[in-house]
């Protein structure tokens, strides 16, 4: 089986959000960058896949030279190969778009991204891969098991979850489910040492329109200050006659 | 025109497709149009003039009895074709968040998520949306012919429009393909507010000390008809099932009413639900960061504050029914 996990390099969660060239660019000064988290558990589900069925796993990212460190990182969990397409990523449908040439070049069976970025949060990519490449997609995915070219998944819905049967190729939007927190690997110095080692291909871009254009960025407004009760019939009140959300 | 999907679960329209009608009825005015709403085993429509449609697609087919995302993409592009929609508004709805990037490659249409007021401009076509968990918002202009937004959940508001509608019955031409996936089994508590859906959560952290404690949290939710979730670590350590960890990395949270209950307010726990309106916080350690980032909060002891509250709101439930 071969399996490709798409990549976002996103800001660490901590990060404090700012912009800057007249709020039209995220500042990523002092900014720690890290798998996205989502993406992190579908390739700890792709290592698992590796180990118990003989998986081979590549990664890959669409983006510009500065991902590379999360790319070795992942190397560095344990995948064989990264790919990194050489243009800055700029809509969801032109990163779907590059993705889809190299997935249907390599003939991937399985492809795991993540539910959404937790910088855009466009949830988009991999429902648009699924498409483009013509394969068969779960979203928020929670549980996976393949078997030959037949594929068991369990999705997260309102209020439960549903399981599936479907064939490959699949393409799965995965998040913290698809494995546990305590699946998660921190890579080991064996690790690092390796992902040196292995290759990290940087092919050149397609061509890909963007449908969409993200103009401007702007922050909330400061939060007012807390309103601090010290009994409960004060803050009932409160709640129905200030706030009236009960 | 404006085609909106409307949700129905077990044949009912669902308010967040009340929600959806009544932004896309600002959309269509704001453009001098109408409004076209698609709905998919509904029992009855008739609500939907009420918030803006002045024309129903019903389609009733068994095929489509239980979700399924080509499917359902399928048909609301074949509705969007034959109408000649411009512009597409769905929910956030997990299915509609499973649909949206299929229907958007199906229509060749830009899609912008989490939108959460009527569009800045028409023409270029530019929407605010919140990004970065809802750390900071953006403006996208959608270049397309087509456009798709997704409306975040309880950002509108429902307003009501009175419409003479008409409903006529629709019946795409779906194809095998549509159903290569096969759903084996769906585990949903029918009994429980779903986060999703909810418009009041309480909501629990590491401060409650352990699983056992969770009945005064339940007794709290029950009181107030709302959904139950959890920050991060309560998941992680098993005290409650992952379908309640809330936060950047678990669910968002856009509920009129958020109660936190022992929960510190990491930035990663706010992220996820700064987008709800309301915000209480009760802890015992007034330094906790969440008093910055609450409107209301109770310094205090957990186990004494919320049975009172309850108490409390029981009553006042009583004497205001
Ligand atoms: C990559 C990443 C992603 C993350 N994503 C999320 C996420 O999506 N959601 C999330 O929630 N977290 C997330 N976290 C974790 C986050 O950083 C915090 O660790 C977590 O939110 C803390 O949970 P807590 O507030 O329940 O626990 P704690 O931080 O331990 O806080 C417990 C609170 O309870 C109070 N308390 C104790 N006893 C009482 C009492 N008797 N009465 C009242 N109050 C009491 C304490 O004063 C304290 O403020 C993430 C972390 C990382 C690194
Ligand atoms: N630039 C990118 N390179 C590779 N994969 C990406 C990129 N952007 C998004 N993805 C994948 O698509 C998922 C959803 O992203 P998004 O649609 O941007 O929310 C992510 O979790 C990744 O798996």
């Amino acid at each position: 089986m071969k399996i490709l996990v798409c990549i976002s390099h996103v800001p660490d969660t901590t990060s404090k959000i700012n912009f800057t060239d007249g709020d039209t660019k995220f500042d990523t000064n002092g900014v720690q960058f890290v798998i996205n988290p989502n993406d992190e558990f579908g390739l700890t589900r792709a290592m698992w896949f590796k180990e118990k069925q003989g998986a081979t796993v590549h990664v890959i990212n669409v983006g510009g030279p500065e991902t590379e460190p999360t790319l070795r990182k992942a190397l560095a969990i344990g995948a064989d190969e990264a790919i990194r397409i050489n243009t800055p990523a700029t809509d969801g449908f032109s990163v779907a778009k590059q993705l889809a040439n190299v997935a249907k070049e390599g003939a991937y069976d399985l492809i795991i991204g993540g539910r959404e970025s937790i910088d855009y949060n466009g949830g988009m990519v991999p429902g648009m891969l699924a498409k483009l490449i013509g394969a068969n997609f779960v979203n928020t995915c929670i549980g996976l098991e393949v078997e030959g070219d037949k594929a068991t998944a369990i999705r997260e819905i309102d209020g439960g979850k549903e399981t599936l049967k479907t064939s490959l190729p699949l393409v799965v939007g995965g998040q913290k489910g698809i494995v546990e927190e305590s699946d998660l690997r921190i890579p080991n110095m064996r690790g690092i040492m390796q992902a040196r080692k292995k290759p990290l291909n940087v092919k050149e871009p397609v061509e890909a329109n963007s449908e969409t254009n993200t103009v401007s960025f702007e922050k909330p407004a400061p939060k007012g200050s807390i309103k601090l009760v010290d009994n409960v019939d004060e803050l009932i009140s409160l709640l129905h006659n200030e706030a009236k959300v009960i | 025109m404006i085609l909106v999907y409307t949700e129905s679960e077990e044949g009912k329209i669902k308010k967040i497709a009340l929600e959806a009608v009544s932004y896309a009825k600002g959309i269509a005015d704001q453009m001098g149009t109408t409004v076209t709403a698609v709905s998919i085993n509904a029992d009855d429509t008739a609500e939907l003039g009420k918030y803006g449609a002045s024309k129903v697609l019903e389609v009733s087919d068994d095929k489509l009895k239980k979700f399924n995302g080509e499917a359902y993409a399928d048909v609301i592009g074949q509705a969007a074709k034959n109408e000649d929609a411009k512009v597409i508004v769905l929910s956030s709805s997990a299915n509609s968040k499973f649909l949206s990037p299929t229907l958007a490659v199906n229509l060749e249409a830009g899609f912008v998520p989490n939108v959460f007021s009527l569009p800045e401009s028409t023409s270029p076509f530019k929407v605010k949306h919140n990004v970065f968990t809802n750390k900071a918002f953006a403006s996208t202009e959608i270049k397309t012919d087509i456009k798709i937004i997704g409306l975040g959940k309880n950002t509108y508001g429902l307003k009501e429009n009175e419409t003479a509608a008409t409903s006529e019955a629709f019946s795409p031409n779906l194809d095998a393909h549509d159903f290569d996936m096969e759903i084996v089994s769906v585990d949903k508590a029918t009994d429980k507010v779903t986060i999703a859906d909810a418009e009041i959560v309480v909501s629990g952290g590491r401060g409650l000390k352990g699983p056992e404690n969770w009945g005064m949290i339940e007794d709290l939710a029950a009181t107030l008809g709302a959904a139950t979730a959890c920050s991060k670590p309560v998941s992680d350590m098993d005290w409650r099932p992952h379908s309640e960890h809330v936060g950047q990395t678990g669910k968002p949270v856009a509920a009129n009413l958020y109660i936190a209950i022992g929960i510190s307010g990491a930035i990663q726990h706010l992220a996820g639900i700064n987008a709800s309106k309301v915000k209480v916080v009760i802890n015992n350690d007034p330094e906790a960061p969440f008093f910055k980032a609450a409107d209301y909060g109770i310094v205090g002891d957990a186990f004494e504050i919320v049975p009172k509250l309850t108490e409390k709101l029981k009553e006042f439930k009583a004497q205001n029914a």
